[in-house]
C-alpha cells in the first residue's frame, strides 16, 4: 500500500495498521475471491449466457445449473459471472471518473484563493444538494437513445452510466482535496520547493498531490461500492442496461416478478451485490484506519 | 436570528434557481426534438410545425427560453401530462403526501433506532454490544434498498403471509380498520428505508458521541456527581448531535433516491413511482417537474437542517 514518494517511511505502518482491521482483511479476501471468480469463472464455466431452454425453465439449483435458471431457462451462474464483470467494471470506471473530476476541481479550488475558489465550492455545494437518483434517471432518459444510436446499446449505456454516476459523485472528493490542499500548500516542504523555484504545476504534482491522496483513496474505495449500487439501482428500475446485458441489478429486475415461484433467481444476484458492496465498505473502513494517523483505535 | 433566517432562505432560493438551471440545461442539451413525432408525421406540413414552434417560443435563444419556463413554473403552470391528461401540478399534489408520509415515518423510525444504539455503542466502545452494532450497521448500509425490499416481500408476504406487498391508496375499510390496513401496508416500505438510514446514522451518532464523551466538561459533569443518564442526555447528546444534523442533511439526496426504489417495489403511489412510470411513458413534462420537486424537497430539508443546526449550536455564526 504505497501512497507516493513522500509517504515512504509510513508505508509499512500503513499496511500494519490495515492488517489490524480484521473485517477489512476478510473484505479483501472476499473481494479478491469474487474478482477471481468473475474474471476466471467464465473460462471454467463456459455455458453461454443466452441459451434458451424451456424444459429447464425456472429450475432450482442443480448439477446442470448450479444456481438454477431464469424464466427462459438461461443458466444463472453464467449470467451472474458475466454481469459481475459489467457491474465491477462500472464501479471501477465510475470511481475513476469521480476521482479525476473531484481531484481536478478540488486542486484548482485549493490552489486559487478568491473568487474562483468560492465559485467552485458553490458549484460543489449545489451539486451536493441535487437529488442524485432522479437526475440520473432524467439524464439517462434524455440521452440514452442518442448514445445508443451512436455506439450501440451496450457500449452506449456503459459510457453513459459511467459518465453520469461518476459525474454526480465527484463532490466529496473535490471537498476533501481542497481541504487537503489548503493545509499542505502552507507546509514547509512545499514552501521550500517554492523557494527553490518549482513551478506551480510541479508543486502540485510532485509535492502536494501525493500527500493529499490518503483520504482520496478512502473515499475512492467507498465510491466504487456506491457506483455499483447506483448502477444496480438503475438496472433494477429497468432503466440501466438492456435486457440482453445481465448485470446484477438487471437480473434482479427480471427476477422480481417471479419471487414466489423462483426466489433463487433474485437471491443470488442480490447476494452478489451485497457481498461485493460489504467487502468494499470494510476495505474502505480499514483504509481509513490505516491512512488516517489521527485515528487511534 | 431574523437576518440569519433571511440569509438562509436567500441561499435556499439561490440553490433552487441553480438546480433549475442545471435541470433546464440537461433538458436543452438533450438530443431529440419535442416535436419529434410531429415532424416525422407526413400528414402535418412543415410550416404548421414552424408556426407551433414560434407560438411556443422554441425558436428563441436558450436563456430566453429558460426565463420563460421559469416564469411559467413560478406562476404554477407546470405543464400538462400527456399520458395522464391532467395538469402536472395537480398530479404532483396528489402524489406528494404518500412520499412524505413514507419518507417522514422512515426517518423518525431510523432516528429512533440510530440514536439509542449509537449512544449505547459509544458509551462502551469495543464492547460486545458495540461490535455487534457496528457490524450490523455495516451490513445495513451495504444492503441496497431494492434487495432488502425483495427480501422483505419474500419473507413477510410470500413465506409468512403476514403483510400485503402492494400499497394501496384506495383502501375500502373505514375507521379503525382503515388505520390497521394502512399500518400493515406501510410497515414494509417504511422499514426498508428506515433500516438503511438507521445503519449509516448509527455510525455517525457513535463516532460523534465518542468524540464528545472524552471532553473535559463531560468529566466535570460526572465528577459533580450527576447521574450518567443526565450526563449523556443533557451534556453529551446536545453537542454530539450537531455534526449528526449536518450528516443527515448531506444524505438527503440519498434518502429521496431510496424512496424512489421503495415506492417502485411496493407500488406506493408517491412522486417516486410517478417519476418511473412517466419515464417509461416518455412523459417529459412530468419527468422535469418531478425531478425539480425532488430538488426543491432536498433544498427545503437542507434549510430545515441548517436552522436546526443553528438552534442546537448557538456558537455558529454565519459570516
Amino acid at each position: 500500500m504505497s501512497v507516493g514518494p513522500a509517504a515512504e517511511p509510513a508505508a509499512p505502518t500503513t499496511w500494519q495498521r490495515f492488517r489490524q482491521h480484521r473485517m477489512a482483511l476478510v473484505g479483501t479476501v472476499v473481494l479478491g475471491l469474487l474478482l477471481t471468480v468473475v474474471l476466471l469463472g467464465p473460462l471454467i464455466w463456459s455455458v453461454p449466457i443466452d441459451t434458451i431452454d424451456f424444459r429447464a425453465r425456472l429450475a432450482l439449483p442443480s448439477a446442470a445449473h448450479p444456481l438454477g435458471t431464469d424464466d427462459l431457462g438461461q443458466d444463472l451462474l453464467a449470467r451472474l459471472l458475466y454481469g459481475g464483470r459489467v457491474s465491477l467494471a462500472v464501479g471501477l470506471c465510475a470511481m475513476l471518473v469521480a476521482v479525476v473530476i473531484g481531484t481536478l476541481i478540488g486542486a484548482i479550488a485549493g490552489m486559487s484563493r478568491g473568487p474562483l475558489d468560492a465559485f467552485l465550492m458553490w458549484v460543489t455545494d449545489l451539486f451536493l444538494a441535487l437529488p442524485t437518483l432522479p437526475l440520473l434517471l432524467l439524464i439517462i432518459y434524455l440521452f440514452r437513445d442518442a448514445l445508443t444510436g451512436l455506439v450501440g446499446p451496450e457500449v452506449g449505456v456503459f459510457v453513459l452510466i459511467i459518465a453520469v454516476v461518476g459525474g454526480l459523485r465527484w463532490m466529496p472528493v473535490a471537498r476533501l482535496v481542497r481541504a487537503q490542499f489548503l493545509t499542505i500548500r502552507e507546509r514547509e516542504f512545499v514552501e521550500a520547493a517554492r523557494a527553490l523555484g518549482a513551478s506551480r504545476l510541479r508543486q502540485v504534482v510532485q509535492h502536494i498531490l501525493p500527500n493529499a491522496l490518503g483520504p482520496v483513496i478512502v473515499v475512492g474505495t467507498i465510491s466504487v461500492a456506491e457506483a455499483i449500487i447506483a448502477e444496480s439501482t438503475l438496472s433494477f428500475l429497468g432503466l440501466g442496461f438492456p435486457p440482453d446485458t445481465p448485470t446484477w441489478g438487471r437480473i434482479l429486475f427480471d427476477a422480481k416478478d417471479f419471487l414466489s415461484i423462483a426466489p433463487h433467481w433474485a437471491l443470488f444476484p442480490g447476494l452478489a451485490i451485497f457481498l461485493t458492496v460489504l467487502s468494499i465498505n470494510f476495505i474502505g473502513d480499514g483504509l481509513r484506519d490505516a491512512l488516517d494517523p489521527r485515528k487511534v483505535r | 436570528m431574523a437576518s440569519f433566517l433571511l440569509r438562509r432562505i436567500l441561499i435556499a432560493l439561490l440553490s433552487i434557481i441553480g438546480a433549475s438551471i442545471v435541470l433546464y440545461a440537461v433538458l436543452a442539451l438533450a438530443p431529440g426534438d419535442v416535436f419529434g413525432e410531429l415532424v416525422s408525421n407526413p400528414g402535418i406540413p412543415p410550416d404548421v410545425i414552424a408556426n407551433m414552434r414560434e407560438k411556443l417560443g422554441l425558436d428563441q435563444p436558450i436563456h430566453i427560453r429558460y426565463v420563460n419556463w421559469a416564469m411559467a413554473m413560478l406562476q404554477g403552470d407546470w405543464g400538462y401530462s400527456l399520458v395522464n391528461r391532467v395538469d402536472v401540478g395537480q398530479l404532483i399534489v396528489q402524489r406528494i403526501p404518500a412520499t412524505l408520509m413514507v419518507v417522514g415515518t422512515a426517518q423518525i423510525l431510523a432516528l429512533a433506532i440510530a440514536l439509542p444504539v449509537g449512544v449505547l455503542a459509544a458509551m462502551r466502545p469495543y464492547s460486545l454490544f458495540d461490535q455487534i452494532a457496528s457490524t450490523l450497521a455495516f451490513i445495513g448500509f451495504s444492503l441496497p434498498t431494492f434487495f432488502t425490499g425483495l427480501l422483505f416481500i419474500l419473507l413477510f408476504s410470500i413465506t409468512l403471509d403476514w403483510l400485503p406487498f402492494i400499497y394501496r391508496s384506495d383502501l375500502e375499510q373505514t375507521g379503525g380498520a382503515w388505520i390497521w390496513a394502512q399500518l400493515r401496508q406501510s410497515i414494509m416500505p417504511v422499514t426498508v428505508l428506515a433500516l438503511f438510514q438507521a445503519a449509516s446514522w448509527t455510525r455517525y451518532v457513535r463516532s460523534s458521541v465518542l468524540e464528545v464523551i472524552k471532553l473535559d466538561y463531560v468529566v466535570t459533569a460526572r465528577s459533580k456527581g450527576l447521574p450518567e443518564r443526565v450526563v449523556i442526555l443533557k451534556h453529551v447528546l446536545r453537542n454530539a448531535l450537531i455534526p449528526v444534523v449536518t450528516m443527515v442533511a448531506l444524505e438527503l439526496p440519498v434518502i429521496f433516491g431510496g424512496a424512489i426504489v421503495t415506492e417502485q417495489i411496493f407500488r406506493v403511489p408517491g412522486i417516486g413511482s410517478l417519476l418511473i412510470s412517466s419515464i417509461m411513458a416518455n412523459d417529459t413534462p412530468v419527468i422535469m417537474a418531478v425531478t425539480f420537486v425532488f430538488a426543491c424537497l432536498v433544498i427545503l430539508f437542507n434549510l430545515i437542517a441548517d436552522l436546526l443546526y443553528r438552534w442546537l449550536d448557538p456558537r455558529i455564526k454565519l459570516q
